[in-house]
């Protein structure tokens, strides 16, 4: 078994699709450990991310966008956008990517049971919110109702498509999607996120919110949340920053003095709220 | 005890199978290289330019070794033994610091190995730097935080105080070449040692400062003090606490190598997302990061200041801006 905290494992790629088209497009690729030892020794919990590279190229820190509920393999939407990003992209079923990890905190679960969960995303934000979704959907009995809202500039820009329609059928579950601009044929709400939010005026009782997107929506989703009175404990927020070590050493992923690799990715308002480079 | 300097080259000569650094210059740099000849060593100079972090957390260290297309990822040989003879006490004092960071949470391996199989030979600082200010940092010309042995030079011989046991396991092949200290070699190498800590000039009294910084956070100040920097990172590259690092991946034929590399967060890459956003996009925010980070967080984390007062970034910043300036307007500014 691999305890080296910076030796990757390998993993196949069983199979890739693109959620998204153009410059920054997102693939999204569902692998598996070689190491039969390690398949089976992985646990993840949602929130976390681990290292995935490509030997030779270097690696990035993404969010594993699959609850450990779906099976023994892991699930990347990765947006090209840097080096390592862009060799990713070139990976097909059959190539080997690395991996290491589970890295970070997660959300906390087991805290939620019996609460209502609204998910507010926007673009590839959407990634860390995923496994949370997927994961409450496992165990609904477990949890009340579930509240999923998600919206890009465009239809086309909108990650997990086929998955919203199947996920409206579950119990106490309802999906709400959004585009900036208006198209035809689109059925769903037209404008921004924060914008919906406020139409579907959850009560914050015993409701969590969670909202991950680009830094712009992050900000009026939680302007909106505290309108609609969220108490900043029930308000939750995953952070990204450049990585290198993944484990608290090469120091750059800080926000203030918490580490985002460590001590994240997953905060609490209540947390951040006090740390000034939070949302810088 | 006591070491007659005549019996140095004899004395390091009995430390079997270890690999003993110094302060020697290479080139115009001084820096701690594997000693070939005492004559060499430059024990009375003050400070390395390059503190000797670098032996235990090299500048460039290649961490895995793999082949092009191939899947099976070695990890680089461990580190053999050293000795780092003549080491200044703040720079031993930075190590055990920067050891919070690497045995945080998880051990880093490679730091590990190199610290467990390190043993450190301090000298005391007889002569301190016109910037010295270890004595504002909780140090002094021959704290001990971090050494296996002391030695304090008292002209033709040192004194050799034994810290932990590696310090005495080093000594035990060189009994013969040791006397026994009087108690009048003991109270001259104290009056050395007072001496010295006398004559540091430049002082601050930091206790306030963790708990200002917060709320300077859009100080004006930041501007200021980062106004002429040059971004150019010599003050955290050579800093003995600065622990930030870089990976990249290298392939020369068919041979690849994943290494880490010293960085700084003083460089906007450092970090710059591949979205092309960057939460510290200026100097402003990057030197207000560098303060906190030695004065604020590490103290939240740690509890201790992540800053020994070796002098190195006032004595090297090409555009003269000075540590303890920033840390007198952070203390003075209105909160």
């Amino acid at each position: 078994m691999n305890t080296h905290p910076y030796k990757p494992n390998i993993a196949t790629v069983q199979d890739t699709w693109f959620e998204t088209y153009g410059d920054r497009c997102i693939k999204t690729f569902k692998v598996v450990f070689d190491d039969e030892e390690v398949r089976d020794n992985w646990t993840h919990l949602p929130g976390q991310c681990a290292m995935i590279g490509v030997l030779g190229t270097g690696e990035s820190m993404i969010s594993i966008s699959c609850s450990p509920t779906e099976g023994k393999f892991l699930r990347f939407s990765v947006m090209r956008a840097g080096k390592v990003t862009k060799a990713l992209h070139e990976l097909e079923a059959g190539d080997k990517m690395t991996v290491r990890g589970p890295y970070g905190n997660n959300f906390p679960v087991d805290e939620w049971k019996g609460k209502n969960i609204i998910t507010i995303g926007g673009g590839i934000g959407q990634a860390p919110l995923r496994p949370i979704i997927e994961y409450i959907r496992a165990k609904k009995a477990e949890y009340g109702d579930l509240t999923v809202v998600y919206g890009a500039r465009t239809s086309a820009d909108l990650c997990f498509k086929g998955e919203f329609s199947e996920l409206a059928k579950v119990e106490n579950t309802s999906c709400r999607l959004s585009i900036d601009v208006k198209e035809e044929d689109w059925p769903h709400y037209v404008g921004f996120v924060p914008a919906l939010l406020m139409e579907i005026n959850p009560s914050f009782e015993n409701t969590i919110a969670i909202t991950c997107g680009p830094p712009i929506m992050i900000n009026f989703v939680l302007q909106n949340l505290k309108k609609l009175n969220f108490p900043d404990e029930q308000i939750y927020t995953t952070l990204e920053n450049r990585m290198k070590c993944g484990i608290g050493k090469c120091g750059r992923c800080n926000a203030g003095n918490l580490y985002v690799c460590k001590d994240g990715p997953v905060f609490s308002y209540a947390t951040l709220k006090n740390v000034p480079e939070a949302f810088a | 005890m006591k070491l007659n300097k005549d019996k140095l080259a004899d004395f390091l000569a009995a430390i079997p199978g270890k690999t003993i650094f110094g302060p020697q210059l290479s080139g115009e740099t001084l820096k701690f290289t594997p000693i070939t000849k005492t004559g060499d060593l430059c024990l009375t100079a003050n400070n390395t330019t390059v503190p000797p972090k670098s032996v235990v957390f090299p500048q460039t260290e290649t961490m895995l070794r793999f082949e092009q297309g191939a899947t099976d990822i070695r990890t680089a040989e461990p580190a053999g033994e050293t000795v780092l003879f003549g080491i200044r006490p703040c720079d031993a004092r930075a190590m055990y610091i920067v050891d919070n960071v690497f045995f945080w949470d998880v051990d880093d391996p490679y730091y590990l190995a190199r610290r467990t199989n390190s043993t450190l030979v301090g000298m005391a600082c007889l002569d301190p730097c016109v910037n010295c200010f270890c004595t504002s940092m909780g140090g002094g010309p021959a704290s001990t935080e971090g050494l296996d042995l002391l030695l304090t030079d008292l002209g033709d011989s040192y004194l050799l105080e034994v810290l932990t046991g590696k310090g005495e396991m080093l000594c035990q092949g060189a009994g013969n070449l040791l006397d026994e200290a009087s108690v009048a070699d003991k109270e001259a190498a104290k009056l050395l040692q007072q001496k010295a800590a006398g004559q540091i000039r430049r002082k601050i009294d930091p206790s306030g400062i963790p708990a200002r910084l917060p709320a300077l956070w859009e100080s004006p100040v930041w501007e200021k003090v980062s106004a002429s920097c040059l971004g150019c990172g010599i003050c955290t590259y050579l800093c003995p606490t600065c622990h930030c690092f870089d990976m990249q991946d290298e392939t020369e034929g068919a041979e690849s190598r994943r290494y880490r590399t010293w960085d700084s967060c003083m460089f906007p890459e450092y970090t710059l997302h591949a979205s092309g956003h960057n939460p510290r996009p200026a100097r402003r925010e990057r030197t207000r990061n560098r303060i906190n980070h030695k004065f604020s967080y590490f103290v939240d984390k740690f509890k201790v200041i992540a800053c020994v007062g070796c002098g190195r970034c006032i004595n090297l910043c090409p555009v003269n801006i000075d540590i303890l300036d920033i840390l007198s307007k952070v203390g003075e500014e209105a909160l």
